[in-house]
């Protein structure tokens, strides 16, 4: 061993573990809120989404009271409609996405090795958000506001504000809100996932929830923006009367269930995916060996991914679409069917492999895979468009999701809070409990659901608040609401499992169930994620590496010290996970919450037409968001390099495409282009489906918009030259070009209004100017924020916080720029030609 | 010259497979949802729109196909298993290989599945 790494005293390895321990500690009394550390987020951001589950569930129950007896007046129509769309939505939206991204914030730092997520303040923002959007939208039912269409609010029914109140804004404002939640956590965890990995831990080394996580949030990079359009195309219409759906002015309901099943149907994938991910995690561990076919696991993650992407049309197969589209969906639903099963046998193979322990999690999750087992199997039915035609909006689709969801998402993730609770309490839950949850819900889950296949069978179709008695639907309905009440009792053992006192029961052992994954090294008493950052050799380090758990105890691996006081970790390599800097990330901060909170104060707001609130909570929410950048982020170092331990020295700073900023940065974007390319996916669809899209209006005028096109070439040109010449030196030169790019890209704007404003496009007459002006505000709004940026670079480098060595913001916005020019000049070649060129 | 790209160090031709697959598909689909919604833009009858998604699926075999070639050059051509457990750059390589060939064959079926309604359907039906 080096001279580095000699044996240190005692007294030394002392000072050393209360440094860190200082540095990772939680605030006391009320400020321990402030936390942005992954433990106390991932558990608060998992403990709000069960609760929500928790609250679904009881609507859930109230409706299948309701149902239990033909013409029940229990509930009024109305209240049953809110208590389905509101059930489906908090499912969806507040438990089956945030609990998979809650696990990943609470579990995979130390299952990588790492101190931390590579952006805590931004997940600590993404919780707040989440939690603020999520009361808002329960909270709605209490005062008879809440959504009432259906979760997947199909217009026309939802954009008629006769027929859907202030709650259709609430579903749209409010989740709008946590989609962007969701994509802050999608942008940790893919940058967590490639570039802070424990040195060492190689691709092929990876554990395979890491495989399956960033796959998922590589997805939701491309799932969820087209929803976030479409919500905005929505709310258009809503609130300012703009008629993408109105089919009178040439807009079209079908748009909205195009881009609402572009998301809706990766969704599936995306909730059930992360539990499969648990699974992959839990199943070596009981059968003691690692799992058989680890790249077979990694094809059906990245193979599921993709082709989730292709199978959107067929929760549209009764809409009328010529059938060599059904078929191409069709198709493609049932391709999926392979890589979702190969998984299933791989799980199988390892379990035949090995020598089963079952355990309660063991139980959950085989239990919830022949359920799920079950629901693909129907799933494979509903695929094929004449079947479908069938049984389209029956019970028989609701049976099937409710199969696909439970069994493939609700039990899984009970498995993992059974595997996984010794690492937040350093006890187990209770075994016995355990099984007797397991069959309640086991039992009571197959006697509500099954029935529901033959009552749909039978016609009953979905939504309906009751029913008449000659149908031959009564009895099954009764069965159903006996099942759903034992299935909910065995919910309500699983939370008094959790919630009891287990004050007196002693703690538990390190590692309880002989797992070889690195995040069972970690303590539940420490807030530091691992003592010292480990070399990693193998898959199951824990197996493998004998002494790996002693000697990251003892600190004699990476960074075992804080000295200067910061919260570090390291970051490595994309494949071979090579350390190649120290990132310092953020500690506690209220920064996050102010954020959070006036965003959120900002979408409330909205949802009741408060305009000065709107304004006033915007502009709160920006200074915060500014303050943030310019306490927080590209801080410049003390010295440019650290000793990290084991004899290697590490940059403390890096920039462009090495630094994690600008990976978030470019995942950000793609996510945005996303959106902005669902947007050009709307005007093309105008365009088919109207034999004049134009209606005859006057479209936008093609030399403004040609003009526009140019200007934002040459802002986008400066600000490469900018970036150019500030790592050269010539600060001076880098502050004119940037005021130049500055006022170039305002002249851009002002070009980019004048091509529609000019020939008077009217946005409320027909869908033609409305999409044509919902295009340019796109590119307009990010060129207002490309401006805020440009001068936020200039205040950066007046302020001596940007130098030639020291580029990253710089580095960053031009990223931003890319991506800014690439939106400017597909929106105005568009716009400007493609109409005189049909 | 080199027929064949020379092997690069990069996570992404992992995904080459599904990528192709997934142009594959909305070439497919957009080029059979224009022409059912506009016929009248290209004076073309159905069949050739069942030639377009042909070659569109010959093209689409053919990357895959040069893309498990590429894989399966990179797992050294099959003359080491599973599982590519081993900390080493050599592991790390075959396993990318392998699962990169993986990937193109479930690509491959996929595209199949994908061009299959071109050979049984003969209009623009609703």
């Amino acid at each position: 061993m080096s001279a580095a790494v000699k044996e240190r005293s005692r007294e030394e390895y002392k000072a050393q573990e209360e440094r860190l321990r200082a540095v990772w500690a939680n605030p006391a009394g009320w400020r321990y809120w402030t936390s942005v550390n992954n433990y106390q987020i991932g558990l608060w951001y998992g403990s709000a989404a069960f609760a929500f589950m928790l609250f679904a569930g009881a609507l859930a129950l109230l409706m299948r009271l309701q149902l239990a007896v033909p013409d029940n007046d229990f509930l009024s129509a109305d209240f049953f409609n809110q208590a389905f769309t509101l059930h489906g939505t908090v499912m969806m939206f507040l438990f089956a996405v945030p609990i998979f991204e809650a696990v990943a914030i609470f579990l995979l730092p130390p299952m990588l090795g790492a101190r931390e997520m590579p952006f805590p303040r931004l997940g600590a923002f993404s919780f707040w958000s989440f939690l603020l959007g999520g009361i808002f939208v329960c909270g709605s039912i209490f005062f008879n506001a809440a959504p009432s269409a259906g979760w997947f609010m199909y217009p026309p029914l939802a954009t008629d504000k006769e027929f859907s109140g202030i709650g259709a804004d609430i579903w749209l404002l409010g989740l709008s809100f946590i989609e962007v939640a969701s994509i802050a956590a999608a942008v940790e965890l893919i940058v967590g996932i490639m570039k802070c990995r424990a040195p060492g831990m190689r691709i092929n080394l990876m554990p395979l929830f890491a495989w399956y996580l960033l796959i998922v949030a590589g997805m939701i990079l491309f799932a969820f923006p087209p929803l976030i359009a479409g919500d905005l195309l929505f709310e258009m219409e809503r609130m300012f009367d703009w008629p993408f759906f109105d089919a009178a002015r040439g807009g079209d309901p079908l748009l909205w269930q195009h881009l609402f099943w572009i998301f809706g149907h990766p969704e599936v994938y995306i909730i059930f995916l992360p539990a499969i991910a648990l699974m992959a995690m839990i199943v070596p561990t009981f059968s003691q060996r690692p799992i058989v076919g680890y790249s077979w696991i990694v094809l059906a993650a990245v193979g599921t991914g993709f082709l989730s992407f292709g199978l959107w049309v067929h929760h549209m197969f009764a809409t009328g679409l010529p059938q060599i589209s059904l078929a191409f969906f069709s198709a493609a639903s049932e391709a999926v069917a392979i890589p979702t099963g190969v998984q299933i046998f791989v799980f199988i193979a390892t379990m035949l492999a090995g020598r089963v322990i079952f355990s309660t999690p063991m139980l959950f999750g085989t239990g919830g895979l022949a359920i799920f087992v079950i629901g693909g199997l129907t799933g494979v039915m509903v695929a094929l468009a004449p079947f479908d035609w069938q049984a389209h909006d029956t019970y028989f689709v609701v049976a099937h999701l409710h199969y696909v969801l439970i069994g493939g998402m609700l039990f899984p993730v009970v498995a993992g809070l059974y595997y996984y609770y010794p690492l937040i309490d350093a006890k187990k839950l209770s075994d016995l409990l355990g099984r007797l949850a397991f069959w309640l819900m086991f039992c009571g889950f197959n006697i509500a659901f099954f029935p529901m296949h033959l009552s749909g069978l039978r016609g009953m179709p979905r939504r309906v608040f009751t029913y008449p008695a000659e149908i031959g639907w009564d009895w099954l309905n009764l069965i159903s609401t006996a099942g759903a009440f034992i299935f909910a009792a065995g919910v309500l053992v699983v939370v008094f499992d959790v919630i009891r006192p287990k004050h007196r029961q002693p703690r538990g052992e390190f590692n309880p169930w002989n797992a070889g994954t690195l995040e069972w090294i970690s303590e539940p008493e420490e807030n530091w994620g691992v003592r010292s950052i480990p070399i990693v050799r193998s898959r199951y380090p824990l197996w493998d590496q004998r002494d790996l758990a002693r000697k990251v105890n003892e600190g004699r691996y990476y960074l075992p010290d804080a000295e200067e006081g910061w919260r570090e970790g390291l970051v490595t390599s994309v494949l071979d996970a090579e350390p190649i800097q120290v990132l310092r990330v953020g500690g506690t901060s209220h920064v996050t919450i102010v954020s959070a909170l006036s965003l959120g104060a900002a979408f409330i707001a909205l949802t009741f037409h408060w305009w000065i609130a709107t304004a006033l909570a915007s502009i709160i929410c920006f200074c915060a968001v500014i303050y943030w950048l310019w306490t927080g982020t590209g801080e410049i170092p003390e010295k440019p390099d650290k000793d990290v331990g084991l004899g290697l020295s590490l940059p403390l700073y890096a920039s462009g495409s090495d630094s994690v900023g600008w990976w978030a940065m470019f995942i950000t974007m793609v996510g945005d282009g996303t959106a902005f390319a669902s947007l050009v996916f709307g005007y093309f669809f105008y365009w088919t489906i109207h034999a004049d899209f134009t209606a005859g209006i006057a479209g936008p005028d093609a030399v403004w918009s040609l003009i526009a096109a140019s200007l934002f070439a040459a802002a986008w040109g400066l600000m490469v030259a900018a970036r150019t010449v500030n790592r050269r030196g010539t600060t001076a030169t880098m502050r004119g070009l940037l005021v130049l790019s500055l006022l170039t890209t305002v002249a851009a704007s002002a070009a980019g209004l004048a091509a529609p404003l000019s020939p008077g496009m009217d946005p409320t007459r027909h869908v033609y100017p409305a999409i044509v002006w919902i295009l340019v505000i796109w590119v307009l709004a990010h060129a207002a924020l490309g401006t805020v940026m440009q001068a936020y670079c200039l205040a950066r480098s007046l302020a001596g916080r940007l130098t030639p060595n020291h580029d990253m913001d710089l580095g960053n916005v031009v990223l931003y720029w890319h991506f800014l020019l690439i939106a400017a000049v597909i929106t105005f070649a568009i716009i400007g030609l493609f109409p005189a060129a049909m | 010259m080199r027929l064949v790209p020379k092997q690069i160090e990069t996570l992404w031709t992992l995904f080459t497979a599904p990528v192709v697959w997934a142009a594959h598909f909305l070439v497919c689909y957009i080029g059979a949802a224009i022409y059912c919604a506009k016929p009248e833009l290209v004076e073309l009858s159905f069949s050739a729109v069942r030639a377009g998604i042909a070659a569109a699926t010959v093209i689409a075999l053919s990357l895959i196909a040069l893309s498990a070639w590429l894989a399966w050059q990179q797992w050294g051509f099959g003359t080491d298993d599973p599982p590519h457990d081993d900390p080493t750059r050599r592991d790390r390589t075959l396993f990318q290989g392998f699962a990169t060939l993986l990937l193109s064959g479930l690509s491959f079926i996929a595209v199949i599945f994908t061009a299959l309604p071109a050979l049984f359907l003969t209009e623009c039906i609703r």
